[in-house]
C-alpha cells in the first residue's frame, strides 16, 4: 500500500512539476527505469516468498539503476551500438515476466 | 500479526538489530535467504511456500499497510522516485525528436522530406510561371486600353464629340451684307482641313465629316443650326500654314472681300474648339469586318 502510494505520489509531482531531463541523464533514465520496475516486481515477489528484507530491496533498487546505467554508459563508450540496451531491456523483461509470473502464482494459485 | 510491538521512531533511529524486515514473516516457518538472492532479485521460483492465495494476499496486504517502518518509508521513497522518472521519461519520449531515431529510419524520413521539397518546387515553379503569365496578361491589356484611349480620344476630336485645345488661328469672318454664303464657309473649311487643321468650330457650331453648310435669310445653317456673321472660325493646327492658307491669291480673303465682307486672321498658341456633336450611329452603313493580321 505504501509503496502504491509513494508511487503515485511520484507520479502526481512528476505531471505537476513537468520535469525536464538533463541531458546527461537522458541515455540512462529509460534503462534505469526498466531496472528499478524489475526491482519492485522482483520485491513484491520477495514479499509474498516471505523473504523480503527492505536493505536488499535497497541495495538491490540501486544497484538495478546503476548497473544499468553503467551497461548504457559502457555501451556509448565502447561503440557497441544499440544492441547492449536491447540486450539488458531484455533480459530485465524476461525477469519481470517471471516475477510477476511467481506473484500471480502467490496471489491467485494459478 | 505477530509483528512484535515497536516503539513508531524505532525503525529510524536505530539502524541496526539484523534483518528487521524479515523478522514478522519468521511466522511463516521461512528463514530469510541470503542477501542475494532475497528482495528483488528473488530466485527463480524456488520451491516457495505452499500457502493458499488468501494468505499471499493477506502477506501482501500486510507488508503494505501503513507502518512507519524503515522498509516502508524507503519503499515509498523509491517508488516515488521510480514515478517521477516514468513520468520524467513518458514526457521526454513524447518530446524527442530525431536523435534517438534508427538510421533506416532517418533514411526514409530524409527521403520523405526530400520528396516533399520537390513537390513543393514543382509548385513554386508553376505558381511563378502563372505569376509572370498574369502578368504579361496585365500589361498587355493595360497597353491595350491605354491603346484603345488614344485611339478614342484621336477619333472623339475627329468626330467632333471631345472639346480639343492647341496651337492654332481664329479666322473672323465680317459680313456686314450678309453676302458670304454657304459654299464661301465651306471653301474656307476645306481650306482650313487642306492647310492640316484638325478640329474646327464655326462660332458655336463643331465642324465634323459630315457637317453641311446652308445659307439662311440672316446668315448660315451650319448641320441645321443658325449661325450669324460675324463668323468666328477656329481651327486647331499648324498655326502659319492656317494663316497662310486663308491668304492665299484667290483664296478664302480674296472671295470675302470681294463681296465686301472682311477677314481677320488672329494667331494663338491655345485655341480652344469646345463646341460639341453628339454622335450619330449610322443607320446603313456596317463596318466590314477586317482580318485581324
Amino acid at each position: 500500500m505504501i509503496p502504491a502510494i509513494g508511487l503515485s505520489l511520484g507520479i502526481i509531482i512528476g505531471l505537476l512539476l513537468q520535469p525536464a531531463v538533463p541531458v546527461w541523464l537522458q541515455p540512462y533514465l529509460p534503462i534505469a527505469v526498466i531496472a528499478a520496475l524489475d526491482a519492485v516486481f522482483g520485491a513484491v515477489r520477495a514479499i509474498l516468498d516471505g523473504i523480503f528484507d527492505d536493505k536488499v530491496f535497497v541495495i538491490s533498487f540501486l544497484s538495478n539503476v546503476i548497473v544499468a546505467a553503467f551497461i548504457v554508459f559502457l555501451r556509448d563508450t565502447l561503440g557497441v551500438g544499440a544492441q547492449l540496451s536491447t540486450g539488458v531491456v531484455v533480459v530485465l523483461g524476461v525477469r519481470i515476466f517471471s516475477n510477476v509470473a511467481a506473484i500471480r502464482r502467490h496471489l491467485f494459485d494459478a | 500479526m505477530t509483528e512484535t510491538p515497536r516503539e513508531p521512531d524505532e525503525p529510524v533511529q536505530s539502524p541496526a538489530p539484523a534483518p528487521r524486515g524479515v523478522e514478522p514473516f519468521l511466522f511463516d516457518g521461512l528463514r530469510p535467504r541470503d542477501d542475494d538472492s532475497a528482495g528483488a532479485d528473488g530466485a527463480a521460483s524456488g520451491p516457495g511456500p505452499a500457502d493458499s492465495p488468501q494468505r499471499a494476499w493477506h502477506r501482501l496486504l500486510r507488508a503494505g499497510s501503513p507502518r512507519a517502518t524503515r522498509a516502508n518509508v524507503l519503499a515509498m521513497v523509491l517508488a516515488g522516485a521510480l514515478g517521477f522518472a516514468i513520468i520524467a521519461q513518458v514526457r521526454q519520449t513524447s518530446l524527442e525528436g530525431l536523435e534517438n531515431l534508427r538510421e533506416d529510419e532517418l533514411v526514409r524520413i530524409f527521403a520523405g522530406v526530400d520528396q516533399d521539397g520537390e513537390r513543393l518546387a514543382d509548385e513554386i515553379r508553376g505558381l511563378q510561371t502563372s505569376l509572370e503569365l498574369l502578368k504579361s496578361q496585365s500589361t498587355n491589356e493595360a497597353e491595350a486600353q491605354r491603346a484603345a484611349r488614344e485611339r478614342l480620344e484621336a477619333l472623339g476630336i475627329l468626330a467632333g464629340t471631345v472639346a480639343a485645345a492647341g496651337p492654332g488661328i481664329v479666322l473672323t469672318v465680317s459680313d456686314p451684307d450678309n453676302k458670304v454664303d454657304a459654299p464661301t464657309i465651306l471653301d474656307t473649311v476645306q481650306e482650313l482641313r487642306d492647310a492640316g487643321a484638325e478640329a474646327i468650330q464655326i462660332n458655336g457650331e463643331r465642324v465634323a465629316a459630315d457637317t453641311w453648310f446652308a445659307d439662311t435669310e440672316n446668315g448660315l445653317s451650319v448641320s441645321g443650326s443658325e449661325v450669324r456673321p460675324p463668323y468666328v472660325i477656329k481651327a486647331i493646327g499648324d498655326a502659319n500654314t492656317l494663316a497662310g492658307a486663308m491668304e492665299i491669291p484667290g483664296g478664302v480673303t480674296a472671295t470675302v472681300r470681294r463681296v465686301g465682307g472682311d477677314t481677320d486672321v488672329q494667331i494663338e498658341d491655345e485655341v480652344k474648339v469646345d463646341a460639341l456633336l453628339t454622335p450619330t450611329s449610322p443607320q446603313y452603313a456596317r463596318p466590314v469586318p477586317t482580318p485581324t493580321p
